[in-house]
């Protein structure tokens, strides 16, 4: 990604909301063609970042650029992007196509081309009978697709998207992640979209940028992000995870509840002794064919068995200390062929290459224990 | 929170300001500067004038001292407080159980006792004072009923007033006992509470803002109120009726100015308290709350519409005796139908042309008021950035709602009137009277303005941005098409007001732009109480027409401009 030049780049973008900060120094490059998520959980400064870029709230300091061009200081009506809002905005009273049109009318586009272009539009998100109704004749899934078509109707040169899908209801939202993702790929527009929905951002973005309180913790691709969390922040945000508090010991050496483990994920830095977090997600935990003799083995008493439809998520106490409570997915068969029950004993092990260790202490907000 | 650029200064960025930006900050500024000049400037004037003698001379608290000290004048404030702490005791207490009795009760015909108590907004207030008149004069029909009273004086100011703002007092109170939530009565009910203490308990606590809300409301319509104190007051002087003499009677415009400045006071402390009590109100309905609706029970049923028809039988017959009184030849002794008293062209007051004004006035305030301040609270809510001055619009327009409408007028005569003001020209001219209408009703558009556009998604200015549309057309296009109900609510209260009120215009008009409400009251004086009668119902008729066309046109264009309201 490094061989071409950036598409929009932000940098050192600060906001400040009278004495509050809401984004810190934030530093960016979107390349063209790209589908990128901000991931954050709410009022992490992602809606803010969006709204920097296009405009609607310009940032206290720093540069915003795009297609070479410096917007930094541009009005909205400036600058070239279409958006999607969460409430779609839809002009209630004028109907799809007038809707679809309204930014075509304003560019002297002669009517039969805007109706061509209106139809086109239409028919890529499948909605070429509905031209004539209103916003509220629709379904809250069609709705998401008419402002789609409007914010693309302009060819704009960037997409934003803030949390266009998290108004809908399950089924419809996991159909349109794949339509969104076909129609952007198929149309090769630079896209943004902001989510505070994890499961969103693995699926659709190319690469996720993860923020928390006004700055980026991580930005990568959604196998990055996911396997290979930068700090626990990360770790505990995407996906499930198990944070168990522990001390350094010799290199590659880390003992967790008074079992001592070997690991391949040490990062520089840490010194023996040291208090370090260690990780690992429940689908990761070694879970068949482990003996107490197999490496990091750990001796536990399967404490409950939740049952989540294609696995079960089974939470256990670690014997040697009898307080420190691990995450482990199941799989349905692994319980049926094990005949696992409440209250049994069960090894497990933590292979070594699944095993992320972080140098700081890292209080897990909702801890079993 | 140390930001974390601190390596260098950075520069703050610089906004383009776009040619749509100084297009929305010059409307809002050509706005803020109209108001500016409509209240700002003449309450100025008004306020330095108390501190005045004649000949324009500062004397500090001279004119105030001898406020007080005249017993005459200060007697006025006791018999001001006085009326206005009774007439609101009593009101609230009718429109309370009015109101109960339309939201709490399963009566009959609750659409008809609703219209029926709405009818005195569409009176000027001279209008039940003169049915009082007719009532229980010396020759009414009912004087028996006052066992020796007179009705001039407390008595008579009393009753005009509670039936004056009876409407506007049960609309507060109406729409505070809509907002109760069922699920708490049902809570109550469950844990065993009887129905007194589900009402002390559940029920009036509900409402206890909407409640003193009202009682406000009410105090401060009554204590500036002028109609009516001026028909049937008599010899019992209050603070209204004391500004209203001393300029157009003894033309002591300073102490004018002193009086109309002691009644200011009555109506900043409500207006203060009301914008307090409506913050908390609103934190009470959360969204999830259920509609209360009442269950059937046959004797509360009809208890309730007893006392509704008893009520609705009084406004009814304030309304029928006027109409009566202005169709007979000489009441009560002959009792002949007659159109005599409609000819208005033998009597004080400026004749058929005193309606013909009105009626241009009140269509002007509609028209120019509805486009201003829809216009002014669109910017307000709906613009970006250019912050001092969207507050400082905030600020402008409440303004006029602590302003009673007898200061305002007063406060114009001296800043209109004055030879070195440029804007001097428009003194007696129907431009004033219209840019002082619009003005004194300006806050309750400006709110309901507000109120219609809050409930639009704020980002269409973002989106039209995006599609690079200017922000007026996509007002033009979107917004006002939306916000068709409530400009036409808008209109229709700017219209019905500017036909009523007497109070501002009162010290505004010349002989040639004499206003129906100001005829009431001239002819009223004169004697000739059946041509004010006539006048008045004339004024009620044409009201009235007013929102049966708003009704109309409400549906009619609903039906057309709102389709898509529909599923």
């Amino acid at each position: 990604m490094t061989g071409k030049d950036a598409y929009l780049k932000v940098e050192n973008l600060t906001k400040m909301f009278g004495d509050f900060t809401a984004l810190k120094d934030i530093s960016l490059e979107v390349f063209e063609g790209e589908f990128i998520c901000f991931l954050g959980p709410s009022g992490c400064g992602k809606t803010t970042l969006l709204r920097a870029i296009a405009g609607l709230d310009i940032q206290t300091h720093g540069r915003v650029e795009q297609g070479g061009r410096d917007i930094s200081g541009l009005p909205p009506l400036e600058r070239d992007f279409g958006i999607v809002f969460q409430s779609y905005a839809l002009f209630p009273n004028l109907t799809v196509h007038q809707n679809v049109a309204y930014g075509l009318v304003s560019r002297k586009t002669s009517k039969p081309e805007i109706d061509k272009r209106v139809a086109e539009l239409l028919e890529s998100v499948g909605l070429v009978d509905q031209e004539d109704k209103y916003p509220a004749q629709l379904s809250g899934g069609q709705q998401q697709r008419v402002a789609l078509s409007r914010a693309l109707a302009t060819k704009p040169g960037l997409l934003l998207l803030d949390e266009p899908l998290s108004a809908l209801d399950a089924k419809v939202r996991v159909r349109l992640r794949h339509e969104i993702k076909a129609l952007q790929h198929q149309l090769g527009v630079t896209t943004i979209m902001v989510t505070h929905d994890q499961e969103e951002a693995l699926t659709m973005a190319d690469r996720i940028v993860v923020m928390n309180e006004g700055v980026i913790e991580q930005i990568g691709t959604p196998q990055d992000i996911y396997s290979r969390p930068v700090n626990p922040f990360v770790a505990d945000f995407i996906g499930t995870m198990n944070f168990l508090a522990g001390v350094a010991g010799d290199p590659a050496q880390v003992c967790v509840c008074d079992i001592e483990l070997t690991t391949s994920n040490s990062p520089d830095g840490i010194q023996k002794d040291d208090a370090i977090t260690v990780c690992i997600r429940p689908e990761d935990v070694a879970t068949r064919g482990v003996t107490p003799d197999s490496d990091n083995a750990v001796l536990t008493v399967v404490e409950t068995l939740e049952f989540l439809g294609s696995f079960y998520r089974a939470t256990l106490r670690v014997q040697d200390d009898g307080k420190t409570a691990i995450r482990a997915d199941f799989s349905i068969n692994l319980v049926r062929d094990l005949d696992i029950k409440e209250g049994q004993e069960f090894t497990i092990a933590l292979p070594m290459d699944q095993i992320r260790v972080y140098g700081e202490i890292f209080a897990h907000a909702d801890d079993l224990i | 929170m140390v930001p974390a650029v601190a390596h260098a200064a950075p520069a703050v960025v610089r906004h383009k300001v776009s040619s749509e930006d100084w297009i929305m900050r010059g409307v809002l500024g050509a706005i803020a500067l109209y108001l500016l000049v409509a209240i700002v400037l003449p309450l100025y004037a008004l306020l330095s004038k108390g501190f005045q003698d004649r000949d324009g001379n500062f004397t500090g608290l001279d004119n105030f001292t001898e406020f007080f000290t005249t017993p005459a004048l200060s007697q006025s404030v006791a018999n001001s407080l006085t009326i206005s702490s009774i007439s609101t005791v009593i009101v609230v207490s009718l429109a309370f159980v009015y109101a109960y009795a339309l939201t709490r009760s399963c009566m009959a015909f609750k659409n008809l006792f609703k219209g029926i108590a709405l009818i005195p907004i569409l009176m000027p207030s001279l209008l039940p004072a003169i049915s009082l008149i007719f009532m229980f004069g010396k020759q009414g029909f009912l004087t028996f009923l006052l066992f020796g009273n007179e009705i001039y004086g407390p008595i008579g100011i009393v009753m005009g007033e509670v039936i004056y703002v009876f409407p506007h007092v049960l609309m507060i109170i109406m729409i505070a006992m809509s907002m109760s939530d069922a699920r708490l009565y049902e809570a109550s009910q469950s844990l065993g509470a009887g129905p007194v203490r589900t009402f002390f308990t559940v029920t009036l606590p509900g409402i206890r803002y909407g409640l003193v809300s009202a009682g406000f409301v009410a105090f401060t319509l009554i204590i500036t109120d002028f109609g009516v104190p001026k028909v049937v007051g008599g010899q019992y002087n209050v603070l209204a009726t004391d500004v209203y003499k001393q300029v157009v009677g003894r033309q002591d415009f300073e102490m004018g100015a002193v009086v109309s400045m002691v009644l200011l006071v009555p109506a900043i402390i409500a207006f203060a308290a009301d914008r307090i009590l409506q913050r908390k109100q609103v934190a009470i309905l959360t969204a999830r709350a259920v509609p209360y609706a009442p269950t059937p029970s046959p004797r509360f049923d009809a208890i309730m519409t007893a006392f509704c028809a008893l009520v609705g039988i009084v406004i009814v017959g304030i309304l029928g005796v006027a109409m009566f009184a202005s169709l007979v030849k000489f009441w009560p002794y002959n009792l002949s139908l007659t159109l005599a008293h409609y000819d208005f062209s033998l009597r004080d007051g400026g004749g058929w042309d005193s309606y013909i004004n009105s009626v241009k006035m009140a269509s002007w305030t509609a028209v120019i008021g509805t486009c201003v301040i829809f216009t002014g609270a669109y910017l307000v809510e709906k613009s970006k950035g250019f912050l001092a001055g969207r507050a400082a619009m905030q600020f402008l327009v409440m303004m006029p709602m602590a302003v009673p409408g007898l200061s305002l007028g007063l406060a114009y005569i001296f800043f209109f009137n004055h030879p070195d003001n440029p804007l001097n020209f428009l003194y007696h001219t129907l431009p004033i009277l219209v840019i002082c209408t619009i003005t004194h009703f300006y806050t309750v558009s400006h709110l309901t303005a507000i109120t219609a556009l809050k409930q639009i998604d704020n980002e269409f200015e973002s989106v039209s941005a995006s599609l690079k549309v200017p922000f007026y057309k996509t007002f033009w296009r979107v917004t006002v098409p939306i916000c068709v109900p409530a400009i036409l609510d808008i209109s229709m209260y700017l219209f019905v007001n500017a036909m009523t009120t007497v109070s501002a215009v009162v010290f505004l008009y010349s002989p040639d732009t004499a206003l129906a409400s100001v005829a009431v009251l001239n002819m009223d004086d004169a004697g000739e109480q059946a041509s004010a009668a006539a006048m008045g119902v004339m004024i009620v008729l044409t009201a009235g027409a007013a929102r049966l066309l708003h009704a109309v046109l409400t549906r009619g264009l609903a039906r057309r401009t709102q389709a898509w309201r529909k599923r």
